[in-house]
């Protein structure tokens, strides 16, 4: 039997011997390789916290993606820094016909894809009518070409789009320009090739790709020729994080210089840090409690198992008066929002709208309890509420398992709800089982929430009656299944408006009309938490200013504007301990080697002896 | 599934009775091994086809899609056919190495490419931290054992149980503090390294540290804690008794005769927890965003992203059937009673 220890030994001392021969070599090896290491330019680090997909500016819909886009690849317009609002980029200038169907831009000259060529109205032309005939093409940006009649590039610098129906986000439109020479070759828009460096390191942008490394960073380095100038900053390495908390310590240790989508706890930790600086900008997202008001589908059956108490349009305003938002904003986002209003964010300022004070439902339990008692719900001795039919007010509240805002709100709910006689029985579930329930209308009261965009257009669509599902329960994108003529036609007129003041007053009528039937309560909107180096850069161009985000932002303005604090301070700290780490690291390997020798001399000696 | 419990290696009474040659035993084995790797792709169809959630309302969540679009997209997935269709069609290309094509995550990548390219960083990780822990493990079981009760065994006993019921991603995370940024805190490579070939593997080395540390604390525990108990339940043995009387010194007693015999059940351990540690790994994964199969099945997860868990849990239990029969046939090699009878 003591041959396979025996054996066994003289394999360690073997390996032990090899690695110790290997330890030697990566000693020696050290001082050759750390100071192609320690080789820093003005590198502005970003951690990335969401997923990267595609660098395929068609098919990258995931946030990070679309950010990559923005840096490497020019639009037509670009919302601009102070208020988000079209502002000249690739295309000049813009005109509308009279009947407002046909648009003609007129495109920049002088500017140049990184390989040379020019970039003209054509590669624009190329870019929308591939995403006309090509369904791949449509995955990313779809929704901007789908009223699209026909688009054309009569010469160089001219770019005419025809339009099928009056569109008021012409002047927006969020699709990143390619080139035609490097594209049309490209027949099949799935193909992972076209990630590759050979088509998307071929752009425009402020930034250019020079390396991708799936599932670990994306390297870009300064577009020199960019037609707004040059960046300040050599080179952009946006690094993947899959975890808030270690890249909220690689911020501390200065291996990242900016993070963004902290939470309240993660943020608060970093103010007042040494070098640090914090920016709570106002968010693009509402956070919302939606009242299932008895929803159906599209063509108007009743569905899902809401109670029906909640079809009176009294309990729901009883609701409403006693949800603190407030203190729902305090408490549960450490004050790092706002308190909510209509659906559409003050940080879009122009078609933001907040009830007026008669119009607003102020928090006030007693008056809660009073609307209560008028509308003939009585209380029991056990302090809960019973319908005229006898029923009792028990509803369940459901959300995200797994977030603590959701939390967090569910417990201030319930106990509010609580003190009117509504008892509620908290189901806190997995996003997949949340988005089936609310999309079939199985809840009585559901956390959610919409993240928005510039235009108006997309977060008043959720609530109109084409965005609820089809009898079989598909197609729908509504989360309160809101149906209501006025509002509807309010939405209508804000669609077709072309006059930018006229439309801000529809959007607002809308957003007033969903808040008075209480489909839904808007609770806050979160701050966009983000966090930078402020001893190694400075100028991050926030948008809109001047308290708007750096990365959380529909442009590049804020990585562009980056400026590093001095050259000094920008290089690594930490490539001397590195080092240092590296040596012990090898020392201790070579102490465990030497171990295993001697251990295995040992078991030879015995052997020798027996 | 196929993993009889020891005594049944031991003393399998077909083993007895038939007294068959190698052969017929590692065929057997073998077969047993295959049997139960079809089982799990049969019971995983099934099982991820009773999950809740529409796979295509799922994709299309959040994006304008047309009845036409969606109609399409359910007759390209097979949603549509009846269930029986669906597995032959998915097992006829599971025979031919096609696991279907990722839904959420890189919208049509082969799920076998994106498993295949995941799966070296796992094995890297997952194979140092268990090499290491079998080594450090053993060697501090032995230790531990030989010297029961005294204060070596039962600190080694407590920090080990310790660190094995220690949260894995709280570990990490303290690590990471601890360390104060000495060593990488994200993925494998550092865009700054160099491209030749020593910079690339001293920058993977670097990276490796942390998340390996993490696994190898939580995993040498079971190694050293197996190997303790089966080496004290072999220290009264007669055998024992017989080869100090023979006059061997004390380790040699425990390195030639005791430490084989307890050896046994930690070679067993040793295969089996390997399928298991790679699940084990998607914690660390995530804290130390290691690119490999942990972390894609994390964001499978999230997604969800069916064919993609599906894919990634087919390949984690045909390695673990893969392992027990590597482990059978092993024992076999290395137990001379299982051998002769």
């Amino acid at each position: 039997m003591g041959w396979f220890l025996v054996h066994f030994q003289r394999r360690i001392g073997r390996f032990g011997r090899v690695g110790a021969v290997v330890a030697a070599a990566t000693l020696a090896a050290i001082p050759l390789a750390v100071p192609a290491q320690a080789q820093q330019g003005k590198v502005l680090r970003v951690a990335l916290t969401t997923g990267i997909d595609h660098l395929n500016p068609f098919t990258a819909v995931l946030a990070a993606s679309t950010q990559v886009g923005r840096f490497a690849y020019e639009f037509l317009t670009v919302p601009d820094a102070a208020k988000a609002e079209a502002s000249p980029a690739l295309a000049e200038s813009w005109t509308p016909s009279p009947d407002k169907l046909t648009w003609t831009f007129k495109i920049r000259s002088g500017v140049k894809w990184s390989d040379g060529q020019p970039v003209t109205a054509k590669d624009a032309a190329f870019t929308f009518n591939r995403m006309l005939t090509d369904e791949n093409a449509r995955t990313a940006n779809g929704n901007y070409v789908a009223n699209f009649e026909t688009v054309t590039a009569p010469d160089d610098t001219t770019l005419v789009i025809k339009t099928k129906a009056v569109q008021v986000n012409m002047n927006l439109l969020d699709v990143p320009i390619v080139p035609q020479h490097i594209w049309e070759g490209i027949k099949d828009l799935k193909d992972a090739k076209t990630d590759d460096l050979s088509v998307v390191g071929v752009s425009d942008g402020p930034y250019k790709i020079t390396e991708y490394k799936q599932n670990e960073y994306v390297k870009l380095a300064a577009n020199k020729d960019y037609w707004r100038g040059a960046p300040k900053v050599d080179e952009l390495q946006l690094l993947q994080f899959k975890d808030t908390e270690a890249a909220v310590n690689a911020l501390k240790q200065g291996e990242v210089d900016v993070i963004n989508r902290l939470n309240p706890n993660q943020f608060a930790a970093l103010q007042g840090q040494q070098g640090i600086t914090t920016n709570a900008a106002p968010g693009r997202r509402y956070d919302e409690l939606s009242i299932n008001f008895g929803v159906t589908d599209n063509a108007n059956n009743p569905i899902g198992d809401g109670n029906p108490v909640l079809k009176d349009i009294n309990v729901r305003k009883a609701i409403t008066q006693a949800v603190d938002t407030q203190a729902l904003v305090d408490k549960v986002l450490k004050g790092l929002g706002q308190v909510g209003g209509g659906v559409v964010p003050p940080v879009y300022a122009e078609y933001h709208w907040d009830p007026s004070d008669t119009e607003k439902v102020k928090f006030d339990l007693a008056a809660a309890n009073a609307t209560l008692d008028q509308a003939g719900y009585k209380k029991g001795p056990d302090g809960v509420r019973t319908a005229p039919g006898g029923a009792k007010l028990e509803l369940r509240l459901t959300g995200h398992a797994n977030r603590s805002y959701d939390q967090g709100v569910a417990q201030y709910v319930s106990g509010w709800l609580k003190d009117i006689g509504i008892t509620v029985k908290q189901d806190l579930v997995s996003d997949d089982e949340l988005s089936d329930r609310t999309a079939v209308g199985k809840y009585d009261l559901a956390i959610g929430g919409y993240g928005t965009n510039p235009d108006p257009d997309y977060a008043l669509s959720l609530h109109t009656c084409a965005a609820r599902p089809s009898p079989d329960g598909k197609g729908g994108s509504t989360d309160t299944f809101f149906c209501d003529p006025q509002y509807d036609d309010l939405y209508k007129k804000q669609l077709t408006e072309t006059d930018d003041a006229k439309r801000a007053g529809y959007v607002k009528q809308a957003q007033a009309r969903l808040y008075s039937q209480f489909p839904t309560i808007v609770l806050d909107y979160q701050n966009a938490l983000e966090a930078y180096r402020s001893d190694k850069f400075s100028g991050f161009t926030t948008q809109p200013q001047p308290k708007g985000a750096i990365l959380e932002q529909t442009g590049y303005w804020g990585v562009y504007g980056a400026t590093p604090a001095g050259t000094e301070a920008a290089a690594d700290s930490g490539s001397g301990n590195t080092v240092l780490w590296i040596v012990i690291g090898a020392v201790v390997v070579v102490v465990l080697v030497g171990g295993g020798i001697a251990f295995s001399r040992r078991g030879k000696s015995a052997e020798d002896r027996e | 599934m196929t993993m009889p419990d020891q005594a049944a290696v031991l003393i399998d009474p077909d083993e007895h009775r038939s007294g068959t040659g190698t052969a017929r035993f590692v065929l057997q084995k073998v077969l047993e091994a295959i049997i139960s790797v079809v089982l799990v792709v049969v019971l995983f169809f099934f099982l991820f086809r009773m999950l809740p959630g529409d796979p295509v309302a799922a994709m299309t969540r959040d994006r304008v899609t047309s009845p036409q679009q969606i109609a399409e997209l359910r007759e390209k997935m097979g949603v549509d056919k009846p269930v029986f269709v669906q597995f032959g069609q998915y097992f006829w290309n599971l025979l031919h190495g096609d696991l279907g094509e990722s839904r959420l995550l890189n919208n049509g990548r082969p799920v076998a490419d994106m498993i295949g390219e995941r799966l070296w960083p796992t094995i890297l990780l997952v194979g140092s931290a268990t090499v290491l822990a079998v080594i450090i493990g053993l060697w501090l079981g032995i230790r531990a054992a030989w010297r029961r009760d005294s204060f070596f065994d039962r600190a080694q006993t407590g920090i080990a149980l310790t660190l094995w019921s220690v949260p894995q991603f709280w570990l990490g995370l303290m690590l990471l503090v601890v360390t104060d940024g000495l060593f990488p805190s994200r993925g494998m490579h550092s865009p700054d390294a160099a491209p030749d070939v020593l910079s690339q593997t001293i920058d993977v080395l670097h990276h490796l540290v942390l998340p390996c540390v993490t696994l190898l604390a939580v995993f040498y525990a079971q190694y050293m804690l197996i190997m303790r108990s089966s080496l004290l339940g072999e220290m009264n043995a007669d055998y024992l008794t017989t080869a100090r009387a023979k006059g061997l010194r004390d380790d040699l007693v425990r390195r030639r005769h005791a430490v084989p015999n307890a050896l046994l059940p930690t070679t067993t351990l040793v295969f089996m927890q390997f399928g298991a540690v790679v699940a084990g790994a998607v914690t660390v994964e995530a804290v130390f965003s290691w690119p490999g199969l942990g972390q894609l099945t994390y964001d499978a997860l999230h997604g969800p992203d069916l064919p993609v868990l599906q894919g990634v849990f087919t390949v984690l239990a045909s390695a673990v059937v893969l392992m027990n029969l590597l482990a059978e046939l092993l024992y076999r090699v290395l137990d001379p009673r299982v051998r002769t009878s």
